[in-house]
């Protein structure tokens, strides 16, 4: 479903630097592959890339067999919002807005009606375990619990990839695994593939493939390699 | 540290640093302009009258000149000086020149400095004798570019006098156009012959000099007081005192306005650094020092505007003088050419006020940021957080109650204080009141279905904080400008209105633009009623009284009135009293007599005419928008029949259907001796020329409702600035999740246009309050006239869109540039 070939960028300016360079990748419905790097190897700009929020210099990305490289920011938006979701470390959950309104969030952009609205975001939070929790206000929830709001927005419209970019970096071990736990088992149960991007070995270890990023490209991870 | 804002943020800090600037600047420039126009003339009332230690003085009729014998004789007093006083008008001039004539033996040693100084050679007191002689202040002759030696033409009734500049004068005050001359010579050629204006004593030592006063004042004839110079100093001052407090007022709501600008832009900066203030708390920063820290940066700001608004207000003071004089063209200090004096104390109580309005504007964030708790506010999603001083509706009801009450208060010694204090009252609870009114009324928005339109209102109604924070600065500077556009509109309108009762002739004739010797004589009263294609003709006389020596004198008018229906030549306010059988003679007074003198319909009065009191029978009330000190109509017979005075100052004249405006005053011009002296006035010009000055006068609030709109428009900026930054990832996420760049932009539009359009109707509520209290408590307590509501929909409808267009499309270009400047990058903590 995925298919990265080539993949190059560069950042311009006085001190350009080349993040990545000649990254190829193939991922198929419902893999689960977690990517890892040290820091500013160019993880999250690799994310970026295949979201279609940036722009590779070289190379192409293919996605359900469309270059989303060539596709104008609109039509990319429309395809990041119907076929990706998406899970940062920081949350991101808006503050303003009700738990369930935050989960709606992807709903109501793809003009998902009220009451099947309704339904959906009820079946994503219990799926996370935030069942009944939907009135909740983001500030009288912990870090974990945050986290399980991302994850129920990043599944609630059923996207065919997501995203997932340091889920645990603000958690602590135990909810970590909670968390990783839980996103393994949404992946399966929605059928959809995944990246996930870590520094943890130990969170890379609840993906399906684990690759590491290089600054001469992907590959596999080896076994020698340690927890950083 | 305390620089790394200012630093970071520059564009934000400059506009809260222009904003303190502004109001400072104004409010400098208003008093500077205020004090040297009351400085000089406190100089020149104090160098007329030298040294005297008592004055005993008339109006401008003056008094008997038996009265100075009378009081020279009297045991305590040294020396007594007399004096006549005249406004002269000169050919050519608009302006008059003051003239004073005294007894020169007599002034040498009360009033040294209005000796003059003969120039050419001639010596000793013989040129100072002369009948034709006049000596000039330095500023007379610059003003007339004459010198020594050349004639000066002035006019008398409707003819010419000419004298002959003799020299100057020694010391007047430097800012002071006049001429002096023999008080025979004086009384001679401006006809006022047996008559005086004052009287200066000096008392002999030892002299207790209230008690003798107590003594003097009961030989003296009615309408003749006997005061102190600080006393005549003062009643000069009162007599512009409403207009320059008011004008001060004024300017401070422009530092007002530039407080809450300091307010938005901190508050901002303080939600955005919430997560920065917790670090440094959490690495040991104190409470008061993350306090002291927040204030520092705001007085920091403040004290750069300051800086500024004081070099601004010092420049704007001095080319407003240049421009419009020293009254703003309102009239009050006529004859006193002012220069503007750098005044450090001024300038440091000012330069303080725009410190502190800088601090107090950011003491409620700075709280605020001091008071949260670390560990919250590193937590992500905090920054959100409303402060908590905008939460409780308590004390902006409070604010608004107390505001109410206070507004039923009389003025303090004649200045509205209660009624200043109950709009800023009013002003602040407006605004505290803000953010739950944002919270309600948001909330209220339907659940749409429209992204954008769903995200803005979720967003303006789960953060009240920051839409107050937004709404604060649109809301008092709408409101201010609602309130200062309605109370000119109304007064405007009713000027206008006023205007067009007071102007029911198609002709007017005045002996003379400006001055008290220009007159129609009885003779030349004859001629103009001769004048052929004349329907109906009707002479006027005014002439100042005293009627107490605290206050400045009162305009006795003398005119032509149906006293069955005064309504038709008055602006009546409420119904006449028709006078009966044997009640003395009907007036109909102003509504300034009745706030100042207590005068009521039907009252009998007393008032000082020829020397004694004569009883009047007051008939009615009249609204009078010329003067504020009070003004009395009378019928004319009834003025000539106690004064004897039989000239008069104006007539209006009806024409007969097809007689031309343009005839009739050729004919005049021609017929009438001296007609060409004459000014002639239509009321349509009469009408232009008053709106005019009506226009120049109230030319600082049409500068503070621009600076009013100017600043609203900058905490626009500022606000949405800083919210779309403190935003930044809010909108990378939503990139992320699908959201479009034109959703983005339109969710931000609707945002400011539903904010905007909140604070515009609050504004319209708030101001139009604010504005009550002007019209109805302020201008009354102040100036002593009311006006009707009149409301300028087109200027407040107009600035409303353009403010909420303003609104809408500063929010989509702050958001743009937020996204600009890497919000899908914003997303990741780890790039």
């Amino acid at each position: 479903m995925l298919v990265l070939q080539g993949v190059s960028k560069t950042y311009p300016g006085a001190a350009s630097r080349t993040v990545l360079a000649g990254i190829d990748l193939a991922l198929a419905s419902g893999e689960y592959v977690a990517i890892m790097g040290e820091s500013g190897v160019g993880k999250s700009t690799l994310l970026n890339l295949i979201a279609g929020l940036e722009r590779p210099d070289r190379g192409s990305i293919l996605f359900d067999g469309q270059e989303i490289s060539a596709l104008p920011d609109d039509a990319a938006t429309l395809l990041r919002r119907r076929a990706m979701g998406f899970v940062f470390q920081a949350f991101h959950v808006l503050p303003h807005l009700s738990v369930a309104r935050n989960v709606a969030l992807p709903l109501l952009l793809n003009g998902i009606g009220k009451r099947r609205m309704r339904e959906r975001v009820a079946a994503g939070l219990a799926a996370v375990g935030l069942a009944g929790r939907g009135e909740s206000m983001p500030r009288q929830l912990s870090g974990g619990e945050l986290q399980r709001v991302a994850i129920a927005r990043a599944i609630v419209h059923r996207p065919s990839l997501l995203l997932v970019d340091e889920p645990t970096g603000n958690l602590d071990s135990d909810t970590a695994g909670k968390i990783l736990r839980l996103l393994r088992d949404q992946l399966h149960a929605s059928g959809a593939a995944g990246i996930l991007v870590t520094h943890s070995l130990a969170a890379a270890r609840t993906a399906e493939r684990i690759l590491r990023l290089t600054p001469t490209g992907l590959e596999p991870h080896a076994d020698s390699d340690r927890e950083e | 540290m305390l620089f790394s804002e200012l630093r970071t943020h520059t564009a934000r800090s400059a506009m809260a640093i222009v904003a303190i600037a502004i109001g400072v600047a104004m409010a400098y420039a208003v008093h500077l302009i205020n004090e040297s126009a009351t400085g000089e003339f406190e100089r020149t009332v104090r160098s007329l009258m030298g040294n005297a230690d008592l004055e005993i003085r008339g109006t401008e009729a003056g008094f008997s000149e038996s009265v100075y014998p009378l009081v020279a004789r009297l045991a305590e007093v040294g020396t007594a000086s007399p004096s006549v006083a005249v406004e002269a008008r000169l050919s050519g001039r608009a302006d008059p020149l003051k003239i004073v004539g005294v007894d020169v033996f007599r002034a040498a040693a009360v009033q040294p400095g209005l000796i003059g100084r003969p120039e050419g050679g001639r010596a000793g007191a013989l040129p100072l004798l002369e009948d034709d002689a006049i000596f000039l202040s330095p500023v007379a002759l610059r003003w007339l570019g004459a010198k020594p030696g050349d004639p000066l033409h002035v006019q008398v009734g409707l003819e010419t006098r000419t004298l002959r500049i003799r020299g100057t004068l020694a010391a007047t005050g430097e800012g002071l156009r006049l001429g002096v001359m023999d008080i025979g010579a004086a009384q001679s050629c401006f006809e006022r012959l047996g008559m005086l204006q004052q009287i200066d004593l000096s008392l002999r030592p030892g002299t207790d000099a209230e008690a003798f006063r107590a003594r003097l004042s009961r030989l003296l004839p009615a309408g003749v007081f006997v005061s102190t110079p600080a006393e005549t100093v003062r009643r000069s001052s009162d007599l512009s005192r409403a207009y320059r407090v008011n004008l001060t007022v004024l300017a401070l709501v422009a530092l007002f306005t530039g407080a809450f600008l300091v307010f938005s832009s901190q508050a901002l900066a303080v939600m955005r650094r919430r997560g920065q203030f917790a670090l440094l708390r959490v690495l040991g920063l104190r409470q008061g020092e993350l306090l002291r820290l927040i204030l520092a940066e705001a007085a920091l700001q403040g004290a750069l505007g300051a800086c500024l608004g004081l070099g601004l207000g010092y420049l704007v003071a001095g080319a407003t003088l240049a421009w419009a004089g020293s009254d703003l063209g309102a009239g009050y200090f006529k004859g006193v050419a002012p220069q503007v004096h750098f005044d450090a104390a001024a300038a440091l109580l000012f330069g303080l006020l725009g410190l502190a309005s800088a601090v107090l504007g950011s003491v409620a964030p700075a709280v605020e940021a001091a008071r949260a708790s670390p560990a919250q506010a590193l937590r992500a999603g905090d920054e959100a957080a409303a402060p908590r001083g905008l939460r409780s509706v308590a004390p902006g009801i409070v604010a608004i109650a107390a505001g109410a009450a206070l507004s039923f208060l009389p003025p303090i010694d004649d200045v509205p204080i209660a009624g200043y204090l109950a709009i800023a009252l009013l002003l602040t609870g407006g605004i505290a009141l803000v953010p739950r009114l944002a919270r309600v009324l948001f909330a209220r928005l339907p659940d749409s279905r429209h992204v954008p339109l769903h995200l803005a209102s979720t967003q303006l109604s789960g953060s009240p904080g920051r839409a107050a924070i937004g709404l604060a600065g649109i809301l008092a500077s709408f409101s201010l400008m609602v309130a200062m556009a309605i109370m000119v509109a109304s007064f405007r309108t009713s000027f206008d209105q006023w205007l067009t009762v007071a102007l029911p002739a198609d002709l007017y004739l005045r002996a003379g633009s400006a001055g008290d010797t220009a007159y129609f004589s009885p003779a030349d009263q004859r001629n103009i009623a001769a004048t052929p294609g004349l329907q109906r003709v009707e002479f006027q006389r005014s002439l100042p009284v005293s009627l107490d020596p605290e206050r400045p004198p009162v305009m006795l008018i003398g005119r032509s009135i149906d006293a069955a229906d005064p309504a038709s030549r008055l602006a009546l306010v409420g119904t006449p009293r028709h006078p009966r059988s044997g009640e003395p003679p009907p007036v109909w007074v102003s509504e300034a007599m009745v706030d100042l003198y207590g005068y009521a319909l039907g009252q009998q009065v007393f008032l000082p005419l020829g020397g004694r009191r004569v009883a009047v029978t007051v008939a009615g009330v009249w609204r009078d928008y010329a003067r504020q000190q009070g003004a009395v109509v009378i019928e004319r017979q009834d003025l000539a029949r106690f004064t004897g005075d039989e000239t008069a100052n104006d007539a209006a004249l009806w024409l007969l259907p097809g007689s031309g405006l343009a005839a009739t005053e050729q004919w005049l011009r021609q017929r009438l001796a001296n007609g060409d002296r004459v000014v002639y006035s239509s009321p349509g010009e009469i009408r232009a020329r008053s709106l005019k000055i009506f226009d120049r006068s109230f030319a600082v609030t049409y500068l503070l409702e621009a600076v009013a709109i100017v600043i609203g428009l900058a905490g626009i900026a500022v606000s949405f600035g800083g919210q779309a930054l403190a935003r930044t990832r809010e909108f990378g996420m939503l990139r992320h999740i699908g959201v479009s760049r034109a959703q983005i932009g339109a969710m931000l539009a609707l945002e400011g246009a539903l904010l905007a359009m909140l604070g515009v109707a609050a504004g319209l509520i708030l101001g139009g309050a604010v504005a009550l209290i002007l019209v109805r408590v302020v201008n009354p307590q102040s100036f002593h006239w009311t006006m009707n509501m009149s409301l300028p929909w087109q200027l407040i409808s107009t600035v409303a869109i353009v403010l909420v267009a303003a609104s809408a499309a500063t929010a989509t270009w702050a958001g743009r540039r937020a996204m600009a400047t890497g919000a899908v990058r914003a997303v990741r903590e780890d790039w």
